[in-house]
């Protein structure tokens, strides 16, 4: 009989060895599954975890696809610090995109790169406004978030997809749901790197992520407000004698996570694709709570979680193309690793104890 | 002595082994390296699961002489344009992308790799090494119009649409056309399903037809849920994309397969001898190879469940369409409201096709959006 | 109209079934986002054992096994190993999706026979009546006799009172001396087992074929069935059918040719959901919540 006894502070030691072990118990599942269903489980494991970081512009490509995801998980980790559930980053992305994505085709012919300021600027009120729901119902009425966020999330993707198929559709694609292409100001570049051209498709984007994560560490760990919401996550008791508003910070972090997940959602749209489909968020809004809780909510956790996440996605394309492994296995195997990596958590917070049977 | 038969020797081997390479490389050739992008998984049983049949045949035709790599399930974004890339770094000469969403994701890495040939299937822009492929769905629509019109008795004819794009709507048309032809009487109803793949809507949306009163009932969405209710309910219907058969032996009159094979092949088989091209087909709208039953992309399956009389008719309008006798576009045509379309000895050219945003006579109500 | 009716019913089940025993799991504290892939492990459970031994009933209980089995995963990782419910749940759904898409791969392309219908004697006969209550299939009588079976267990019984309290405060729940974890366990599997019931009607009854994915989206609606229900079993049957009302009513509006947006007609019950559980929450006091408080919060403590 296993148990669990809490310990006074997350262990130093095991912030290090619980991740390595999370990995060593996915890599022998992994070589289980793989071996039983008669692929080579050794060049897999290479494919899904090291083949990513083969080439520099793979790295580069594992940068891009970790961006929305870290993004969002910041905005999400403020909330999840503070004890406020929301799940409904996903809608959150969406409205966001879709916002800026009016500004940027109202004005077709804008080719100034400061335009950018303005639609990322839309994306973030777009989110936030989404966001804004489940907070006042939750402050004024006391109606769980975790479900009229969740909810909203279904109603953002229908909309979209009823503007992009009714009043922004683009007359001259066929009836195609697409919306007309972005003017050239509401673009974002590709980085181009001298005497080598594109990596990938590294854009400006990812400069965002490098600004966000010192901030919101700097955020969380020396300043009043980050101070309000680790106390109000971890002691509300004491939060409530500190005489810390609750209903003004549960606000105030929904803003913030559903803005940067709209400003996620417009950088996605803005570098990636260039114009409003139905589809602009492909599950990043709810991958990013696994993130959030994998990078232990704190911000340079989040950025390794989102970078793990972003690796095994490729590489799972990657042994898909090399050795014709299909998605349902490396799915599978994606689905371990998250179940480890979560209980290497609980390793961090909690002593064993071996016992001898039940009482 | 010894030492001047040595070399001798040496000279031989090393002039057999050059030749050898030579000729090995010259006859068997290194494989040609064919990349594939799915949408879904094969196991949709629906559109993913025709372009996996025509990569099989791909395999079969060429052997060893390509090599095939598949992505499935990848998502119409950012990550299209990274997987598209990744074939293309990985050597592959000709990648399909087997989903109209991986339009821009093509045009984008084609520009990158001037000498990869890309495939986009369904789509409508190209570029110098991008081709469109497509297949006329809507003439097999047409046929099954026919059979419908001779096998209704409530005149009553059910169709689930996924999405209004002018692709499904032509469909619509094509079919109301059959259906004139044989039937003034009956008339179609149409129900977007808003998706591609959803059993249990597509299920409940045929379940709605037929309580409506519709006993054919038509599809332009994936899996076999329609025709399993029809098999359950005692109406008619069409299978979709491939034979559908094994799940409504009793329900299917036939089905329109997509059969990509023959067209896969044919692009890979120009590739190989240095002939590959765009095509000559006009610049500005879907499929620049816009291929039907005249050239084995669209196939029909068997008549079955249905009166000698009507599987003659439809052999007809399977054979008219085939010889060019039937033009399914022919005018006169006039729209549901009344408006002329075009005039009695005119046709609707391919291009106007892809502009189709009304229903022709047949079909009640209006084009949504 | 009958017809139309019976749709209604038919594709309601599943989600009533799902959602029935996701509220048990939340009634003590167990929020699991995995609904959707308890489904799906739940339909493939089912038509393969139904492919295997030819007969619907056995896919009853192998979409039951199956649930069970998914469910007991997500316990074992939330309940003993105290991991976040929350992102647990989207990794078994995530797990699930990967797992079915394996194990329905040689399903592909097959169909079985469907559940059949059980006439209630005489009263079947009723007019109208009698075919939309008394002619249903056995999953049907079976998801009704659940909730009933539930709305009393949770009111009535000792075992029902306990299974609240860990549900509104596990600490004092288990100083009192009650098993918290066990609790937890039991109603998780219960969870799953109606989520794989009704991912197995699916196949069973709705549209008899495997395909990856067929449950497509279903198991999110039946998470927001429980919060619309609030927490109450019976409204999930109010619930159920309105959700599958709208369904159909957006279906029937397009074949007749109603001009409104079928987009705006599928967002409805999204924000009639909403809209209940603020009516809910607005009438009940902070302390009052029907809410289960300790949801989605993890339990240590040894038993």
């Amino acid at each position: 009989m296993i148990t669990f006894i809490p310990r006074d502070k997350v262990s130093k030691n095991w912030i290090i060895i619980a991740p390595i072990l999370s990995i060593v118990f996915t890599i022998f599942f992994g070589l289980l599954i793989f071996t039983f269903l008669g692929y080579n489980p050794l060049e897999t494991l290479y494919q899904i975890f090291v083949s990513p970081f083969s080439r520099i512009d793979r790295i580069s490509d594992i940068l891009v696809k970790a961006c929305p995801l870290i993004i969002i998980g910041t905005g999400l980790m403020l909330c999840f610090k503070s004890n406020v559930w929301n799940i409904g980053a996903e809608g959150q992305f969406i409205m966001g995109a879709l916002l800026a994505g009016f500004i940027a085709l109202s004005f077709p012919n804008i080719e100034t790169k400061f335009f950018l300021l303005i639609t990322i600027l839309a994306g973030f009120v777009g989110g936030a406004l989404w966001a804004f729901i489940p907070a006042i119902l939750k402050t004024k009425l006391n109606v769980n978030e975790i479900l009229v966020s969740l909810m909203l999330v279904y109603v953002a993707m229908l909309f979209i997809d009823f503007i992009v198929r009714g009043p922004l559709r683009d007359p001259m694609s066929f009836g195609f749901p697409l919306s007309k292409p972005y003017p050239e100001g509401a673009l974002i570049n590709k980085i181009p790197f001298p005497g080598i051209g594109f990596l990938g498709q590294l854009h400006y984007g990812i400069l965002f992520v490098f600004l966000l994560v010192p901030i919101s560490w700097i955020f969380v760990n020396k300043t009043l407000g980050g101070f309000k919401i680790n106390v109000l996550g971890s002691a509300p008791q004491a939060a409530k004698f500190a005489g810390f508003k609750q209903n003004s910070i549960t606000i105030t972090v929904l803003l913030l996570s559903g803005g940067l997940a709209g400003v996620a959602g417009v950088i996605e749209v803005s570098a990636n694709i260039g114009q409003l489909q139905p589809e602009v968020s492909f599950g990043y809004g709810f991958t990013a709570i696994i993130v959030a809780f994998l990078g232990r909510l704190s911000p340079v956790g989040i950025l390794f979680a989102g970078i793990i996440i972003a690796t095994v996605k490729l590489g799972a394309d990657n042994a898909q193309m090399t050795m014709g492994i299909p998605k349902v296995v490396t799915g599978l195997f994606e689905g371990i690793l998250l179940f480890f990596l979560l209980t290497g958590e609980t390793l961090q917070k909690y002593k064993i104890k071996w016992s001898e049977g039940k009482k | 002595m010894i030492k001047f038969c040595m070399r001798i020797f040496s000279l031989i081997a090393f002039s057999i082994s050059v030749l050898f390479f030579v000729i090995s490389n010259a006859f068997a050739g290194s494989p040609t390296k064919v990349g594939f992008v799915y949408l879904t998984t094969p196991g949709d049983h629906g559109w993913t699961y025709a372009h996996e049949l025509g990569k099989q045949m791909v395999e079969k035709r060429f052997g060893k002489d390509v090599k095939v790599s598949v992505v499935e399930n990848v998502p119409e974004g950012p990550d299209a344009t990274r997987v598209i890339r990744e074939l293309a770094k990985q050597g592959n000469e000709i990648i399909f992308t087997t989903s109209f969403g991986y339009m821009e994701p093509t045009l984008k890495v084609a520009k990158e790799f001037p000498n990869v040939k890309f495939e986009h299937i369904t789509g409508y822009k190209r570029s110098k090494n991008v081709a469109t492929g497509n297949i006329r769905f809507y003439e097999g629509r047409y046929i099954q119009g026919v059979v419908a019109g001779l096998m209704t008795k409530t005149n009553k004819i059910g169709y689930i649409g996924a999405y209004p794009i002018a692709e499904v709507i032509m469909g619509i048309n094509a079919f109301a056309q059959g259906l004139k032809s044989v039937n003034k009487d009956a008339s179609i109803s149409v129900i977007w399903a808003n998706t591609w793949y959803d059993p249990v809507k597509e299920a409940d949306a045929a379940k709605v037809h037929i309580a409506e009163g519709a006993d054919v009932l038509a599809q332009h969405t994936d899996s076999p849920a329609m025709l399993q209710i029809a098999e359950k309910n005692g109406a008619m219907g069409f299978g979709q994309s491939t034979d559908m058969s094994a799940f409504a032996p009793k329900a299917q009159l036939f089905a329109s397969i997509n059969n990509w094979g023959p067209y896969y092949i044919k692009k890979i088989e120009e590739l190989r001898n240095g002939k590959w091209n765009t095509g000559d087909g006009p610049n500005h709208w879907p499929g620049n190879v816009w291929g039907g039953i005249k050239s084995d992309m669209l196939v029909i399956s068997k008549f079955q469940n249905m009166p000698a009389n009507v599987a003659q008719k439809a052999q007809e309008a399977l054979d008219g369409i085939k010889t060019g006798k039937i033009n399914i576009f022919a005018g006169p045509l006039i729209d549901n409201t009344g408006k002329e379309i075009i005039p009695a000895g005119k046709a609707l050219d391919d291009g106007a096709l892809w502009g189709m945003n009304y229903y022709l006579q047949g079909v009640n109500g209006k084009v949504p959006g | 109209m009958e017809a139309l009716i019976l749709t209604i019913i038919a594709t309601s089940i599943p989600l009533l079934l799902a959602a029935t025993g996701e509220l048990i799991a939340e009634k003590s504290g167990v929020l699991n986002l995995g609904v959707e892939g308890m489904m799906l492990s739940g339909a493939v459970g089912a038509l393969g054992a139904v492919l295997w031994l030819e007969n619907p009933y056995y896919g009853i209980i192998a979409g039951a096994l199956s649930g069970i089995l998914m469910a007991s995963i997500f316990s074992l990782f939330t309940i003993n190993f105290m991991t976040n419910q929350v992102a647990t749940g989207l990794g078994l759904t995530i797990f699930a999706t990967g797992l079915t898409g394996l194990a329905g791969a040689p399903l592909v392309g097959k169909t079985i026979p469907s559940l059949p219908k059980i006439e209630i004697f005489l009263l079947s006969d009723i007019p109208l009546i009698g075919s939309i209550l008394f002619k249903q299939d056995f999953v049907a009588y079976l998801s009704i006799g659940i909730i009933i079976f539930i709305s009393f267990f949770l009111k009535y019984s000792k075992s029902g009172i306990i299974l609240r309290a860990v549900g509104d405060d596990h600490q004092s729940a288990h100083s009192v001396g009650y098993p918290v974890k066990k609790i937890r366990w039991y109603t998780t599997c219960f969870g799953g087992m109606c989520a794989g019931i009704g991912g197995a009607y699916i196949p069973l009854v709705l549209t008899p074929h495997w395909s990856e994915g067929m449950t497509a989206g279903r198991g999110w609606i039946a998470l927001a069935l429980v919060v619309f229900a609030s927490w109450i079993p019976w409204r999930i049957i109010v619930g159920a059918l309105i959700f599958g009302g709208i369904t159909i009513a957006q279906l029937v509006g397009q074949a007749r040719g109603w001009p409104i947006p079928s987009q705006l007609l599928s967002m409805m019950p999204y924000i009639a959901t909403i809209i209940a559980l603020t009516m809910i929450s607005g009438r009940l006091s902070k302390n009052n919540s029907v809410v289960p408080s300790s949801l989605g919060k993890p339990f240590f403590g040894s038993q």
